[in-house]
């Protein structure tokens, strides 16, 4: 079982008071008119699923009842922090260095023609 | 070592050998399948050789004649999922797309063993889902009547008749969550989780394909119009003409090496074993309701599992409480469980989509191909899964059953919602 701390109730508390609530900072396209099928499916199915640090969303269900944001490593399910909703992900160097090979800009495009390796 | 030049000994596996081989200590068995090097090119590379890759290359050699394949694992064969399973089989799912593709499988685990030459261990003892409370009979009987337009066996059973058919279970009102009724497929059953993995690689290996372990790919090599010219791996570089990903919990990892974002989230699912004690479990059963559910192996372990953690995780392990959280509804259906002893617990990583259904065929990349999202079921599948992903291999289009099972199927929006149906594991 997980120890989440809660940046509400400023607590750590037991992972059976918390609801994961998937990858964060997903924003819903605005113009719902203008947005092709494609960003529809890329908002609404497509994850990044990283094997390593993950920006993920999580409910103090039991507690505080509220919404925050967590980063998170996948490998070893320990936190690196935890941040209030509509806060920035915080630069944590762990954080940073994960987004920046293969970015979700760059997996958008995929026109690549050849990977680095 | 070059790979054909040590073909496995043909030894078939008979009664007559058998009886040789155990009036002469066991002694005499050839090993079962090679330990090649890598080639520097194939036609086709699969990645992962857990049972949906394994049965991929042996049907690719054996109904498609393209035996220039090989199977890159980063581990051992079977050591994923397929090694982690409960080995649940059934096909009576809720959508036409599904019951093709399972009812394909079961067909085929009928006669695996006698295809394979290898005891694969396939029990069709008889798959009991039980319903807890109005909205679960409703669902269940809608299935039945689902399965019955397509001729897949699937009957309601009173809970008296779901006793009868498993007598440990406890059908008293007085529960929190008392039984209803049941949906009994006869023809379900399980089979024995690395006697398949063995069984098609011995069959792959047999027919010339190269099953490559401790190999892990790395990255996915692409020419300047991006098709695929193969993998990157810790042992060099191979080259492909295509390129198959079958790799369960890591496909999303795999395919951002060919930057390609998937509809997956990769969880922990659970299972674990009591000690082992004398038949008392004839069957299996599910509760998806109470989210539990039990089957008796060979040795007498009872085989349990439930549903996933909730957070995407690749630490194959996963929080007690589950665990817990199962052990409590096993408690109430099996009273005579109560006092028995768990030996083993683990986790493997499951690829999950949102609409529960697999995806199998082509990508966006020219020359990948990708066979996963099998998330909490796909054992079942496994023999139909590399049946049809062969085909969509062999011919680069896909095999009429996998057709539906499209990536495009989340930007058009023809999900095939199994979610709905078994949200908990299968
Ligand atoms: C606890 C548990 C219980 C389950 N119970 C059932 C059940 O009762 N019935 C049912 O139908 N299904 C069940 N499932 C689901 C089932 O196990 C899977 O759907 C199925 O086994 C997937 O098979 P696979 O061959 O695709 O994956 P795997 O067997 O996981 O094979 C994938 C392989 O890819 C390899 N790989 C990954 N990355 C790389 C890389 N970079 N390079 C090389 N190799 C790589 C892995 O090492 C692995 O061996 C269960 C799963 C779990 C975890
Ligand atoms: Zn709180």
């Amino acid at each position: 079982m997980l120890l989440i701390h809660c940046p509400y109730c400023n607590m750590k508390r037991p992972e059976t008071e918390f609801r994961n609530a998937g990858a964060a900072h997903i924003a819903r396209p605005l113009d719902p008119a203008t947005t092709s099928d494609a960003e529809w499916a890329a908002f609404l199915y497509l994850r990044d699923n990283p094997k390593g640090i993950i920006a993920e969303r999580w409910r103090h269900a039991h507690g505080c009842g509220r919404f925050f944001n967590a980063i998170r490593n996948t490998v070893s399910d320990d936190f690196v922090t935890t941040y209030k909703a509509g806060e920035a992900p915080p630069e944590t160097e762990a954080f940073a260095s994960e987004v920046a090979p293969g970015s979700r800009e760059a997996n958008a495009t995929g026109k690549q023609a050849e990977t680095a390796l | 070592m070059n790979s054909n030049a040590l073909m496995s000994p043909s030894v078939r596996f008979s009664l007559f050998n058998l009886i040789k081989e155990g009036l002469s200590g066991n002694a005499g068995w050839p090993r079962q399948w090679r330990d090649p090097e890598p080639q520097p090119a194939y036609d086709v590379v699969i990645v992962g050789a857990g049972g949906h890759g394994l049965a991929t290359a042996y049907y690719l050699a054996k109904e498609h004649g393209i035996r220039n394949v090989a199977v890159l694992e980063k581990g051992w064969l079977g050591g994923g999922n397929t090694g982690r399973n409960t080995t649940i089989i059934r096909s009576n799912y809720l959508w036409e797309e599904s019951e093709a593709l399972y009812e394909h499988s079961v067909k085929l685990w009928e006669t695996l063993s006698d295809e394979l030459n290898y005891n694969v261990m396939y029990s069709p003892r008889g798959v009991m889902m039980l319903a807890h409370n109005i909205h679960d009979v409703q669902v269940t009987k809608r299935h039945i009547h689902a399965n019955h337009l397509a001729g897949i066996d699937n009957e309601w059973l009173t809970p008296e008749e779901a006793q009868e058919f498993c007598p440990i279970l406890n059908i008293s009102h007085d529960i929190r969550y008392p039984i209803l009724g049941a949906a009994l497929q006869r023809r379900g059953g399980t089979a024995r989780h690395d006697a398949v993995a063995w069984g098609y690689a011995r069959g792959a290996d047999r027919l010339g394909v190269d099953i490559i372990q401790n190999c892990e790919v790395k990255g996915i090599r692409r020419d300047a119009s991006g098709k695929v010219t193969g993998v990157e791996t810790t042992r060099g570089f191979i080259g492909a003409g295509k390129v198959g990903v079958v790799a369960a919990g890591h496909t999303s990892v795999l395919m951002g090496m060919a930057d390609i974002r998937m509809p997956l989230e990769s969880y922990p699912l659970q299972a674990l074993v009591s000690e082992p004690i004398k038949p008392i479990m004839p069957c299996v059963v599910m509760s998806n309701t109470i989210h539990a559910y039990m089957s008796q192996s060979d040795k007498g372990e009872l085989v349990i599992g439930a549903g996933t953690d909730q957070y995407v995780s690749y630490s194959q392990t996963g929080g007690l409480h589950i665990t817990q959280h199962t052990l409590d509804a096993i408690c109430e259906l099996f009273p005579m469980t109560r006092r028995l002893r768990m030996l083993r617990n683990w986790g493997g990583i499951v690829d999950v989509t949102p609409d529960r259904s697999p995806i199998i065929g082509k990508t966006p990349v020219e020359g990948l191909f990708v066979n996963c999202g099998w998330g909490t079921g796909g054992f079942k599948a496994t023999p139909g899964s590399g049946h049809v992903f062969a085909a969509t291999l062999a011919r680069s289009e896909p095999h009429p059953i996998a057709a539906p099972f499209t990536l495009e199927r989340f930007t058009t929006g023809r999900l095939i919602d199994e979610a709905a149906a078994a949200a908990v594991a299968h």
